[in-house]
């Protein structure tokens, strides 16, 4: 289909995950990514942003292992990332803004780093125990 | 009346705009909670606004277009009439009050009338290599081209079962991405055995059967009745492996860079059963839902629901039930029922829901999420993608007579207890509990759902509004 580019090697563990096929003529951004100063386009999520660089967008906290996200619509938690003041954002449902620092790299939910920050804030019902919450 | 009437609408996809407009209709103004920041829901799930997205509505929904756009167009026009919050999460229900969150804020918001119209995530069935970079649900394969215009790799693969499988590959193609395969774990005999009853909906039989002609007449490879054996890759997705069922032992394997996958939808119930509604197992959706009557009364009062939170069954019927369950509210305030031709009337919304309920009888037929693929998990496959834990871990548990029981399992190994709070992986503990015991899903119980629904961060809900300040005399020294 014309106007469409694939790069020429999927294998790349560096090259992109996303490929933009539709949409392309929307006003460039540029963000910082890991230290790197790239582009993204206006209107993009802060998870196609980073997808359209590279192939992660966090680190297992358990396991090290890459991780991408998943369902793309707020429900699996998958791609949390931080920006480099600690704050936590959910990368598919954030819109990027221009300028923004985001660090997808050795910061696999490093509590000494979130706390120093003043940011390791994210709860949820994982962390709590309700009442009933370990009854058969 | 003393007390005017607050009623509550979670969601504004299908079902959650006929029933704001319903409510506009009868003179009521409703508050709108919507997680996503436009309107549409997911299905009818609007580009970011103000960023040149260009594609039309054609272009971005098909043959939906035209319903598209007319419920966008409603929700426009109703704006002006309701307090609509995108951006919105709702986290807790509690008796006469939701709490919710906002650009950061908590803000609490009472009802007198909630209607959940909460919607569906993929139904995921785990595979070896899941958790890979490059494999996403089939749904959120569709929202990275729809919402983005991203295609999630170069050469992708669409795997699991149902009728997303052969739409996704469709908006794919015509998009100009490449389609590698498209392997369904169901057999043509079940979609060939499920078309009488699909032929109560002729419209949408005749789109599966054009999306799959079509892909058929452009060459893309689809393989049914597969059993997939894993997803391969160090850091990312290289290739897919999968057997077909009935022929030789022998796996295949397709290189490919992107894999959509899923299994049908799965309604999100938990804002219901933090309600306090009464759940009931649902042998079709082969999950507890809440016990509805048939116009969408839960068994608390004040509480309705309607669209695939309730049960799936499909964004027309979400639009109906929406409408349906509203005139239920009205009738329970004492409220007349609004009159107006695009404002059908309770029989010929009961009528249409009923055609379409033999319709989903239809699709689940047709497409089948596997049965018996639990007890072929390899022990070392990660079945909770939040807290990690595998397939041995969870039958170590239940071997050893830990935990019979979902909640015991959750408590005792975690799944399901992390971020995603079992979205991901309730499905699979389930299959996996009912394998080893050798007990029907209905009875190795049913995963509670606790606040917050979704992470939030910790301030709001410390320093919220509703939370009262400890009594002076009740501080300790």
């Amino acid at each position: 289909m014309p106007g469409i580019s694939y790069p020429p090697d999927s294998s790349d563990e560096r090259g992109p995950q996303f490929v933009r096929i539709a949409e392309l003529r929307r006003m460039p951004l540029t963000f910082v990514l890991d230290g790197r100063t790239v582009s993204a386009l206006n209107g993009d999520t802060v998870l196609t942003a980073i997808l359209t660089q590279q192939r992660q967008v966090r680190q297992s906290e358990f396991s090290g292992e890459p991780r991408a996200g998943f369902c793309l619509i707020g429900a699996c938690q998958d791609c949390w990332v931080r920006s480099e003041d600690g704050t936590r954002l959910r990368a598919c449902s954030t819109l990027l803004a221009e300028g923004m620092r985001i660090v997808t790299r050795g910061a696999a939910w490093d509590v000494n780093a979130g706390l120093a920050a003043g940011a390791a804030s994210i709860i949820s019902a994982a962390s709590t125990t309700s009442p009933d919450g370990t009854a058969p | 009346m003393t007390q005017q009437p607050r009623v509550v609408i979670v969601g504004a996809g299908p079902a959650g705009v006929r029933a704001a407009e319903t409510l506009v209709a009868a003179g009521v103004r409703p508050v709108v909670l919507d997680e996503n920041a436009r309107w549409g829901g997911q299905i009818y799930r609007q580009p970011p606004a103000n960023a040149s997205f260009e594609r039309s509505k054609q272009a971005l929904y098909g043959f939906e277009a035209r319903k598209a756009d007319a419920l966008h167009t409603t929700m426009a026009t109703l704006l002006p009439h309701l307090d609509y919050r995108p951006d919105t999460l709702a986290w807790a229900c509690g008796r006469g009050r939701l709490d919710t969150l906002h650009a950061g804020r908590e803000i609490g918001v009472p009802f007198s009338h909630l209607i959940i119209a909460s919607g569906a995530t993929d139904r995921v069935l785990p595979v070896p290599g899941w958790t890979l970079p490059g494999v996403y649900t089939l749904g959120g394969a569709q929202v990275a081209l729809k919402s983005q215009g991203c295609a999630i790799g170069r050469r992708v693969v669409l795997a699991g079962t149902g009728p997303l499988l052969y739409l996704v590959a469709y908006q794919y193609v015509k998009a100009g991405a490449q389609i590698a395969a498209v392997l369904d774990t169901s057999a043509l005999s079940q979609q060939i055995a499920a078309a009488p009853k699909l032929a109560r909906q002729p419209a949408t039989l005749a789109k599966g059967l054009y999306y799959m002609g079509w892909l058929q007449a452009r060459g893309v490879r689809i393989e049914r009745d597969v059993k997939l054996a894993g997803i391969d890759g160090e850091l990312h997705v290289r290739a897919i492996r999968w057997q077909a069922s009935r022929r030789s032992a022998d796996s295949e394997t397709l290189a490919c860079d992107a894999v959509g996958l899923g299994f049908g939808l799965r309604p999100e119930t938990q804002l219901a059963d933090l309600a306090g509604c009464r759940f009931r197992f649902d042998a079709q959706n082969r999950c507890w839902l809440p016990e509805l009557d048939a116009a969408g009364r839960s068994s608390v009062p004040g509480i309705y629901l309607a669209g695939d939170g309730a049960g799936i069954a499909g964004a027309d019927a979400a639009e109906l039930a929406g409408r349906r369950t509203t005139l239920a509210v009205l009738d329970d305030l004492s409220i007349a029922h609004p009159r107006g031709a695009n404002l059908p009337d309770v029989a010929s919304l009961e009528r249409r829901l009923q055609r379409i309920a033999i319709f989903r009888q239809g699709i689940e037929t047709a497409f089948t999420p596997p049965a018996d693929c639990a007890s072929q998990w390899p022990d070392g496959m990660t079945v909770c993608r939040c807290e990690e834990v595998d397939a041995k871990t969870l039958r170590h548990c239940i071997r050893s007579g830990a935990a019979s029981e979902i909640n015991r399992l959750k408590a005792l190994t975690r799944v399901g207890m992390g971020r995603c709070q079992g979205r991901m992986c309730g499905e699979a503990a389930l299959a996996l509990l009912s394998a080893e015991t050798g007990k029907p899903l209905e009875a190795v119980g049913r995963l509670r759902s606790q606040p917050p629904v979704k992470p939030i961060p910790i301030s709001p809900a410390l320093y919220a509004d509703g939370v009262a300040a400890i009594p002076e005399e009740a501080r300790d020294e």
